[in-house]
């Protein structure tokens, strides 16, 4: 199965059921197998005439109590910002697919890139946050599809699922997860008197309840701030406590949204940190370097934002070197490393943005020059 | 090539239009029917239509970690420009079947042309190219069954289309095997 298939059908077993789009490379797989597929699901697929539209469609699809979703990648990513910010704003679940590719602009749209990194945390205007996971593996494609979806639904925020191009057009053989094997997760509705709902009114977990537009409970959402009962409000005290509950609600539930992958981290003392398709190569290469008498591991980051700091720090701190592989010039999650480990520790960084896949060979070289044996 | 090993690296190289990423999913669905663990990547420019258009496949025993071909035990070019890329590979023992219609006849050491995209069209269809190619491939190196590759067939195509794939793989098979 392909990663991209492996994506549309994790986002299907979640239960999302409306997918409007507009095809790009390297996504169009999504799309293509989403025309087929929700038509006899009871779902929808919609073409859009362009990005913008397409994720409007699925904040409109999810108000109304649908689990919805789209796929683009750079050039189509840009577009969707906009909207995706009144996602944020609004608290509306959606999945973003964003199956990055070499840029800037239309770049080398066939190619594969991990240069994204800084826009799927930055790319919209104001203080705001979203969840962005990035799988290695076409099984990884697939869990973590379910998992965007669990994670939006439950903390009404938009999840960017973005995997390189190499991942998502990737096949592999994998045994499709079977109904009830993987954790589901669907929203939580309001259950008081309808005249009572505040579609914004956090409870202790950062969390209000979301209606379904065409239910009973009728109610207002608007990109501009608002107070708990979904109207505008511009007193200072309510915007600061808005501007606070939409990061607070990340924040506090990192145990359950930060993941990572640890590969012979026991006892290394040289740490690749490596997203996506990357730690395959980081793997490989950390494998040859112990062969050759160099400990070395690998911590994988599947959720990117927010970035995993403890994880980083906690196995950076019992090392000699850290290396960052990552396809882009100018070290997007290096940075991220480099903040978390303060200015006294030196990072390597290895990267390519010549669309060209970075090897194990281009990272065990940086290994073994950091090995205190010298180049062996 | 040394048979039964746990791990075959296969590069399938030509022009985009060829099928060979279809080929490349083919040969890894045979593999899969046969236990493997497999990994198919591919590379292609942006058009649907001529460039050099490339599928790779890893089928191993154990897990893949990296998943691009590094050291290939075996090599198909479909056309002039992706057998000039990967020649060199032969010289180093390595077994470079060539189509000899859209590339340049070579004479050399593990350098294997056929007329396949000749035979194709005679067969009724040019398309069923990348079958043809793969079916001479499989009998020449032990990557899978030739049976696995029927079943693949079998499963994928339907009717006339099943038949005339068939027919385009055994052709390839005979090429190597003698018909």
């Amino acid at each position: 199965m392909q990663g991209n298939q492996a994506m549309t059908e994790g986002a299907i077993y979640a239960g999302a059921r409306f997918y409007a789009g507009y095809p790009i490379t390297p996504s169009s797989e999504v799309a293509e197998i989403c025309s087929r597929v929700m038509p006899k699901i009871g779902g929808i697929y919609l073409q859009m005439e362009d990005e913008i539209a397409s994720i409007a469609a699925v904040v409109g699809a999810s108000l109304a109590g649908a689990k919805a979703f789209t796929a683009t990648s750079g050039p189509g990513f840009s577009l969707m910002q906009e909207n995706l910010g009144l996602a944020v704003m609004g608290e509306v679940p959606c999945v973003v697919i964003n199956v990055q590719r070499s840029g800037p602009s239309t770049g080398l749209a066939t190619k594969p890139a991990q240069s994204d990194i800084m826009q799927l945390r930055w790319g919209r205007h104001g203080d705001q946050m979203v969840i962005a996971l990035c799988p290695a593996t076409v099984r990884e494609c697939f869990e973590l599809a379910v998992r965007a979806f669990n994670l939006a639904e439950k903390f009404r925020i938009p999840v960017i699922l973005a995997p390189d191009e190499i991942v998502g057009h990737m096949r592999e053989n994998f045994a499709v997860p079977e109904p009830g094997e993987l954790e589901v997760i669907d929203r939580r509705g309001p259950s008081g008197p309808v005249d009572r709902y505040r579609p914004f009114a956090a409870d202790g977990d950062g969390i209000a309840p979301l209606a379904a537009y065409g239910g009973d409970y009728v109610f207002h959402v608007t990109s501009s701030m608002h107070g708990p009962d979904g109207y505008s409000n511009n007193d200072p005290a309510n915007a600061a406590w808005r501007v606070e509950q939409l990061h607070r609600k990340i924040e506090r539930h990192l145990d359950e949204i930060v993941m990572t992958r640890r590969y012979d981290t026991d006892d290394m003392d040289v740490l690749l940190v490596t997203v996506g398709a990357t730690t395959r190569s980081g793997r490989a290469a950390a494998l040859e370097a112990r062969r050759r008498g160099i400990k070395a591991g690998v911590l994988q980051l599947l959720t990117v934002w927010p970035f995993p700091d403890r994880e980083v720090a906690a196995l950076a701190e019992r090392v000699r070197s850290v290396i960052v592989p990552e396809m882009n010039y100018s070290g997007q999650i290096a940075g991220e490393v480099q903040r978390v480990l303060g200015g006294g520790t030196d990072i390597r960084k290895v990267n390519s943005y010549n669309g060209q896949i970075i090897t194990p060979q281009d990272i065990l070289k940086a290994i073994v020059a950091d090995s205190p044996c010298g180049p062996i | 090539m040394k048979a039964n090993q746990g791990r075959y690296e296969i590069i399938l190289a030509g022009s985009g239009g060829q099928g060979l990423v279809l080929s490349g999913m083919m040969l890894a669905e045979a593999a899969i029917l046969e236990g493997k663990n497999t990994v198919q990547t591919q590379s292609y420019g942006i058009a649907s239509r001529g460039g050099l258009s490339l599928a790779e496949v890893i089928i191993d025993d154990r897990e893949i970690i990296f998943q691009q071909v590094q050291e290939p035990d075996v090599v198909l070019a479909l056309t002039e420009e992706s057998l000039e890329r990967y020649q060199a590979l032969a010289g180093q023992g390595v077994p470079v079947f060539y189509d000899t219609t859209l590339a340049r006849a070579r004479s050399g050491a593990n350098l294997f042309g056929h007329p396949f995209t000749r035979i194709a069209s005679e067969l009724g269809n040019s398309a069923s190219v990348n079958i043809l190619a793969l079916g001479a491939l499989a009998a020449a190196c032990p990557i899978v069954k030739t049976e696995s590759l029927e079943m693949v067939i079998r499963g994928r195509f339907r009717k006339e289309a099943a038949e005339l794939n068939m027919k385009a793989l055994r052709m390839g098979i005979g090429l190597v095997r003698g018909a």
